[in-house]
């Protein structure tokens, strides 16, 4: 706390939210004034306000789909985090398994989503369950990459203390291990959540097609084929806004848990 | 057996603390870090590992500790082999270099480490906490972090971690090498103060003169390329010292001594290395 209260405007805190919100403005009032000023039609791109509009009056449909896709991003975010960090534990047990599988979780990583998906949705008859493995499979590698980065990060000299002090495998995974590794796995939560979301999105595109999908993906596509393109705007608007909500979400978590110790997360004041 | 504990002089009857029997340290690729040595060290001792970097001191010190395994030879500590310490009721502490403490955990949480992970129930742990804490003058700092304390002070942390499992045998790597000059002299004279009044023994690696002699009862000289133990000096100087020693002219003398032999000893090896 500073003895003397800085302006409003000069405080860092305020600054983080004013900055980005000018720009919305300045970019929400261009495309407000070319949309009017060139008159271009609707069906080819809406205004700002007409978006907002459609948003509101499409709410009952539109926020029944953000629900689903909601619901398949959270779903498919703890499933990668949960199996993610197990399989991370696995790979820093023993050098020789992380070298027999790792070369697999990049084959799964670097494998396109959008060509596995068809063939899960196939495999996987409940719906949901399906999708959220689509999106799982998309989040995963960060985790699994950082985490085990993380875990093994930990200060060679602390760890020979551990050793000195005969520490048992658990008391240094837990006393040691897991609490290194937490900035790095927050960093892969960051990563992840924004792939979950991208991954429930691109399943529901592919599975909207055989019916199954009543997800935001599924609204831009039946908007497409009715040239709603108001629709579309407002239900992109919605992905969007998930994200963004998704990494604010991640980057409290990161700041509760490491804003005491961790470099990353001290304030530059 | 009678007691060591009880008696300051060291008893000539009792196991030496440290018996280093030909150990040395090859490495795989052929660098050898420490040629064969041999070194007692009694009970109460404090002596300083003196030498320049690549002298295989750290190394010695970290084959005493268990931390390395010599490549040949053997290592005792009050005569049963380093592995098998934990049989024994001795104790020993390991002081790093760098104050080595966990950064997310209280400074409490951090001296607490060895009790918590010999199973000692919380409220004993956090007795002994404070009393350790208090000897290294931090009991107003017991739930700062690290971060928020000084690198001065974060050793003393590190210090007060080692001295809570109550050692018999305290080791320690060049632990105030990082500091500045006025923060290390005041920690040397607190360790001193430590050592007498734990009846401690400590082998304490430097490569400055000047700590070795003010703080040491004996020096064991090392020379680099090879490693290797070059020569012993006695302090034999009454303890307690204050800062008023290094200003006396048996302080210089035994400085200059150090200093010669440390030459002496660079030079023949850089005539070898240029024969």
């Amino acid at each position: 706390m500073s003895a003397v209260r800085r302006p409003l405007l000069q405080q860092p805190r305020v600054q983080r939210v004013v900055y980005p919100a000018l720009v919305a403005v300045v970019l929400i009032g261009l495309w407000q004034a070319l949309v009017t000023g060139l008159q271009l039609p609707p069906y080819l791109v809406p205004s700002p306000g007409l978006m907002m509009q459609t948003l509101f009056t499409d709410w009952a449909s539109l926020g029944l789909s953000l629900l689903v896709t909601l619901k398949i991003t959270l779903l498919s975010f703890l499933l990668a985090t949960l199996v993610g960090v197990l399989i991370s534990f696995l790979f820093v047990q023993s050098r020789a398994i992380e070298t027999a599988l790792f070369p697999y979780a990049v084959l799964l990583q670097v494998t396109p989503i959008v060509a596995v998906a068809p063939l899960i949705i196939i495999w996987v008859k409940n719906p949901t369950a399906s999708l959220v493995i689509c999106a799982a499979l998309v989040a995963l590698f960060p985790i699994i990459s950082n985490t085990t980065l993380g875990l093994r990060s930990i200060d060679p000299d602390l760890h020979s203390y551990f050793s000195m002090n005969r520490a048992t495998r658990t008391q240094v995974l837990l006393r040691l291990r897991i609490p290194s590794a937490l900035p790095y796995f927050f960093g892969g939560l960051r990563i992840s959540s924004g792939l979950a979301l991208i991954g429930a999105v691109v399943a529901e595109f592919v599975a909207g097609t055989g019916g199954n999908g009543t997800g935001l993906a599924y609204q831009i596509l039946q908007a497409g084929y009715q040239l709603n393109i108001p629709r579309m705007f407002a239900a992109l608007l919605l992905i969007s806004l998930t994200g963004v909500a998704l990494f604010v979400l991640m980057a409290w978590l990161s700041r509760l848990a490491l804003g005491s110790w961790h470099a990353s997360e001290l304030s530059q004041d | 057996m009678p007691d060591a504990h009880d008696t300051s002089a060291p008893d000539p009857l009792a196991p030496p603390a440290i018996e280093v029997l030909s150990a040395q340290k090859t490495y795989p690729n052929g660098t050898v870090a420490l040629q064969p040595v041999d070194l007692t060290i009694q009970e109460g001792e404090f002596v300083t590992l003196l030498g320049p970097s690549g002298c295989g001191k750290s190394t010695l010190l970290k084959m005493v500790a268990g931390l390395l395994a010599p490549s040949d030879g053997r290592l005792l500590l009050w005569r049963k082999p380093v592995a098998q310490l934990h049989d024994c009721p001795q104790k020993l502490a390991f002081v790093f270099q760098s104050p080595t403490l966990m950064p997310w955990a209280s400074v409490q949480a951090n001296v607490r480490l060895p009790l918590d992970l010999a199973g000692v129930p919380r409220a004993e742990a956090d007795a002994r906490v404070g009393e350790a804490l208090a000897l290294v003058g931090l009991s107003r700092f017991a739930k700062a972090l690290p971060r928020a304390l000084s690198g001065g002070m974060q050793m003393r942390v590190s210090i007060a971690r080692g001295l809570v499992v109550q050692p018999n045998l305290l080791l320690m790597d060049e632990p105030f090498g990082a500091l500045d000059e006025i923060t290390r002299h005041k920690l040397d004279a607190d360790l001193l103060e430590l050592w007498r009044k734990k009846k401690l023994t400590v082998v304490f690696v430097t490569h400055s003169i000047h700590e070795a002699v003010f703080l040491s009862s004996r020096v064991v000289m090392m020379a680099a390329r090879p490693g290797r133990i070059v020569e012993e000096v006695h302090i034999d100087q009454p303890y307690p010292r204050t800062p008023e020693f290094m200003v006396t002219p048996e302080f210089s003398h035994y400085a200059r001594r150090l200093q010669e032999s440390l030459l002496r000893a660079s030079q023949s090896t850089d005539e070898e290395a240029y024969a």
